[in-house]
């Protein structure tokens, strides 16, 4: 397909399928657009779902993105509770769970991802993971009946927020990760021990370099067994684990499946069909490296981007520099780049000590990503940086 | 066009300090301040881009 699609389906109502709806309209595409969501929830964020959703400060309809009004008068017909089940490219269908064979010209991916689970778990009460609005109310209905201790199995950002939040609401939290260090693997474990001593100074039992063995209860969920042969009694378990592409539904499609949607640089997967958000792979050609990401800016850009490609051939490559926040207890933790755990870091403004600091991370002499812990300001001035592939040295001399 | 931000949404995330430095700036007290409310019309694309951009949906444009 050379040309501009008569009509687009997307598949994925949340941040990055409705970016590119909103895109689509944006562009000036006056075509039919259809948003296909497995939930029948309207589009709605999802940051808000581990911090102020949970916490019981906002009610669920303030995190809504959009109501089926304004999809509505944007020409966007929404098919809400309706799941995407099988794809030929070859023939342009698009098979639904309901038994239908939906014919599609220009088509966006945008499944997500779904959360890792514990194996062993299922039909144990009390066990939870968060990802979804409906996952995020029966975990803030659990909170509500104020458990003696939730125990938060990963330590990534997920686990993290779940757990300030749930300190924040006065409950005994305890934290267990199997890395050495909170997010060593991703920040390196000099950073990774601040996050680890963030959350003890907020009273978390954090314990690190354990795994868990099992999750036992009566009906609903009663003990921990770590991997240490401690066990830890808990009312409530939240697992962040990960989480896995939904790309399940493609197999058989034509399309290239390897640990998400395989894109070219510019996010098309195949003629007329582009890929978007935490489904989506692709060649980042400002870092010469493949990547999937599971963060809400890279949602929201990579939809408008892929639906722009599918307008236009002549859109280039999705070039990012991946960016995301995370709200902790006081703090407002961001990461901008693409870091290796083995990349030197060092904090170039502020203090550590005061858990306020801009750290810069680099390797093979370029800048490779910022980390900010309430240093909004200087974190997006050496994403800057690092969008202009500045040197190592360069970024180290520069005075924010 | 006039630049309104709800600072009850605002996050200081500066997102939009990194499309337009010259017209929001978040400072090390971690708040927002808009340098310069009414930008010409030259400025409107990026406007419209921190608008669009704004993880938390706090900013908009006031045509009066």
């Amino acid at each position: 397909m050379t040309s501009a699609p008569g009509s687009v389906t997307i598949v994925g109502a949340s941040l990055a399928g409705l970016n590119a709806a909103e895109a689509l309209r944006r562009e000036g595409f006056d075509g039919p657009v259809t948003l296909i969501g497995a939930e029948s929830h309207p589009p709605y964020d999802r940051p808000p779902l581990s911090k102020q959703v949970l916490a019981g400060d906002w009610d669920p309809d303030r995190a809504a993105l959009t109501d089926s009004e304004e999809l509505a008068s944007d020409g966007i017909e929404a098919r809400l509770g309706v799941r995407a089940a099988g794809l030929d490219v070859a023939t342009r269908e698009l098979t639904l769970d309901t038994g239908e064979t939906v014919a599609f010209d220009g088509l966006v991916i945008a499944t997500g991802a779904r959360c890792r689970t514990l194996g062993g778990t299922e039909g144990l009460d009390g066990v939870h993971v968060l990802r979804s609005l409906d996952d995020c109310l029966a975990l803030r209905a659990d909170f509500d009946a104020t458990p003696q201790r939730v125990v938060v199995v990963g330590a990534g950002f997920i686990g993290a927020e779940v757990a300030a939040t749930a300190r924040g609401r006065g409950l005994e939290v305890t934290l267990v990760e199997a890395l050495p260090t909170p997010l060593g693997r991703v920040l390196g474990d000099e950073m990774g021990q601040v996050c680890a001593d963030v959350h003890r100074d907020h009273g978390v039992d954090l314990r690190t370099g354990v795994g868990v063995d099992g999750i036992s209860g009566d009906g609903r969920v009663q003990q921990v067994r770590l991997s240490d042969g401690s066990v830890v009694d808990a009312d409530v378990v939240v697992v962040g684990i990960g989480v896995i592409p939904n790309t399940e539904w493609l197999e058989g499609s034509g399309l290239e499946i390897d640990n998400g949607v395989v894109c070219d640089p510019t996010c098309l997967a195949a003629a007329g069909v582009v890929a978007a958000g935490d489904v989506a792979r692709w060649p980042n050609e400002l870092f010469g490296e493949t990547m999937r990401v599971e963060h809400w800016d890279n949602a929201a850009q990579q939809g408008s981007h892929a639906a722009r490609r599918l307008l236009d051939e002549s859109v280039g490559p999705f070039t990012p520099v991946p960016w995301f926040w995370s709200d902790q207890y006081d703090r407002k933790i961001q990461l901008a780049g693409r870091v290796r755990p083995d990349d030197e870091v060092r904090v170039v403004n502020g203090s550590v000590d005061e858990r306020r600091f801009a750290a810069i991370y680099g390797r093979a002499g370029r800048i490779t990503g910022v980390l900010g812990f309430n240093r909004p300001r200087h974190v997006m001035r050496y994403r800057a940086l690092i969008e202009q592939r500045a040197t190592y040295e360069e970024a180290l001399s520069a005075n924010f | 066009m006039r630049i309104v931000v709800d600072f009850d949404l605002c996050e200081s995330n500066a997102v939009c300090m990194q499309i337009a430095p010259d017209i929001f700036e978040v400072r090390d007290d971690d708040f927002l301040y808009i340098l310069n409310e009414t930008p010409g019309e030259a400025d409107r694309a990026r406007v419209q881009e921190c608008v669009q951009r704004c993880p938390k949906q706090a900013i908009s444009i006031a045509e009066d």
